[in-house]
């Protein structure tokens, strides 16, 4: 005698065939979504962490008065507590920022471009920038002083959507599963019914019926997900080496930032067929003794 | 055992399919019921083996009043029942040891303590030999005895059977019915639905005649051989 499997022959009703192929589906896009809140989560810690702590000082470029202005503002700001150093860009490097947009015609000569200084904050120590405003404009009227708040404001808003995108994704992803499961559930009540009613008649309680649904509906969706996962995965890496390709056409025309997933985002990610198999138990659990409730 | 006081029975909204009956089953008898096609005897057969709920009138198993047991108490009832259906109601995936034994896997009774219950009791009708046959493999006489097998397999206090004999030539239909003698003897209560009122005379039982959903008044009748 081999050991006793499942005394309904779900291997005959169109659920069995239809659950895994959903569930490649829904883990498949969820993994995705994922990868993408996870990658886009460390970017912006990425540039958070480049901007927090700098500053750029501007001196416009028609006032006339040459490096006079630079050199007062230098001096203000070498003498401003809080400041670790204050780095003027050189007029090349200027003219190399505003390259892609102007071309390699015109020479750094014929440009009316402002100086810029690059400020580096010191780690403990406390710059007050309204001060520090007040000075520089004294010292070199027209002087304008740039804390990147602006840009990670609006970083911190573009980060907000796109997360709250991926979750409303991944929850309309996850509610579908639960739908979907529930339906095949429902048919596979429907089609089983005669040896449901005979588990009853020999004194079956719903939550034995309920089990068969469950072991059931947990091995397919762990089928359809680690598949899912498996094509995720290819999915995640073919797109990394696809924004790495991007990259490699020049530092200045890096269209995408580069995906990159750590150790332990793939772990959140292999994960997501347990959960798909979770979900699936919970929802054929609920389903069927919601439904069987029902009978006498 | 069963006491049924002024039942009636209908489907859904449909109209009624048993009305009025009144019966009384004492633990170990065994009775016949018969009647035409249509008169009610499957209903009331289901009605006994709590299948159904009666829409009206009451209906006492075990000295349980039916319309106070709550749905999950109908449970532990029905593992005292045991149910021979006329069209057998075997799994047909399952082999004939694993339809057999579902009862007691049903029951939770551990596999060690239940593979020899499930061979006596396939020795028993005669099948030792098929233990791992697959129904759709087995003649309708060997289903027949599978599906006997695993009625009574939990060692039921009633046994209700639904035309039982209705699809076995003669000499298997008196083979299965001394099956229900011999469990009968070991105090088992059986009511068993025929046609083959041949064989219930054969057999010298108490006979419930259905007509057209009602009991009739002289049914409990004890018909000379």
């Amino acid at each position: 005698m081999s050991a006793p499997g499942l005394a309904i022959p779900f291997g005959r009703d169109g659920g069995s065939r239809f659950l895994p192929a959903l569930t490649l589906l829904m883990v498949f896009l969820a993994g995705l979504a994922l990868a993408a809140v996870m990658d886009l989560e460390r970017t912006l810690a990425r540039w958070d962490q480049s901007l927090t702590g700098t500053l750029t000082v501007e001196l416009p470029a028609a006032t006339g008065a040459g490096d006079k202005s630079l050199d007062a503002a230098l001096a203000v700001l070498h003498a401003a507590p809080g400041i670790q150093s204050a780095t003027p860009i050189d007029r090349a490097a200027t003219a190399k920022l505003v390259e892609p947009w102007l071309g390699t015609a015109l020479s750094p000569a014929d440009l009316e471009l402002p100086r810029l200084i690059d400020v580096r904050l010191a780690s403990n120590g406390h710059a007050d920038l309204a001060a520090l405003r007040a000075k520089l404009a004294a010292a070199a009227p027209g002087t304008t002083l740039d804390d990147h708040q602006l840009w990670l404001d609006s970083l911190a808003r573009f980060a907000r959507s796109a997360e709250i995108t991926a979750i409303v994704i991944l929850v309309l992803i996850g509610g579908v599963a639960v739908m979907s499961v529930a339906f095949a559930t429902r048919t596979g009540l429907a089609v089983h019914r005669d040896i449901i009613e005979l588990l009853h008649l020999m004194g079956a309680h719903d939550s034995y019926v309920a089990r068969q649904f469950e072991r059931q509906a947990l091995r397919l969706a762990l089928i359809g997900g680690v598949a899912g996962l498996v094509l995720a995965a290819a999915a995640l890496f073919a797109l990394s080496q696809a924004t790495n390709a991007v990259s490699l056409l020049g530092d200045s025309v890096t269209l995408l930032p580069p995906l990159h997933l750590r150790g332990w985002n793939w772990a959140v990610l292999a994960v997501l067929p347990i959960v798909a198999g979770l979900v699936a138990m919970a929802t054929a659990r609920i389903t069927v003794l919601a439904t069987l409730r029902r009978l006498p | 055992m069963v006491r049924f006081e002024n039942v009636g029975m209908r489907y859904g909204t449909g109209p009624e399919v048993l009305r009025d009956i009144t019966l009384r089953l004492d633990a170990g008898s065994f009775h016949f019921l018969t009647g035409p096609s249509g008169a009610g005897k499957t209903s009331l057969l289901r009605l006994i083996a709590l299948a159904e709920r009666p829409s009206r009138g009451l209906v006492s198993l075990f000295g349980e009043d039916l319309t106070r047991v709550t749905r999950a108490a109908l449970a532990p009832l029905r593992r005292k029942i045991g149910i021979v259906f006329q069209d057998f109601r075997l799994i047909p995936h399952l082999s004939a040891f694993d339809n057999v034994a579902l009862p007691l896997r049903v029951a939770g009774v551990a596999e060690a303590k239940l593979r020899d219950n499930v061979r006596e009791i396939l020795e028993w009708v005669g099948l030792a030999d098929k233990l791992d046959a697959k129904p759709p493999t087995l003649s309708g006489g060997q289903q027949q005895r599978v599906a006997i097998a695993r009625a009574v397999v939990a060692r039921p206090k009633l046994l209700v059977a639904d035309e039982p004999t209705g699809n076995v030539d003669d000499a298997m239909a008196l083979r299965l019915m001394r099956l229900f003698e011999e469990l009968n003897k070991l105090g088992t209560t059986l009511i068993i639905a025929t046609h083959n009122a041949a064989l219930a005379r054969q057999f010298n039982r108490p006979v419930l005649h259905l007509e057209d959903g009602e009991l009739q008044a002289a049914a409990v009748t004890r018909v000379a051989s």
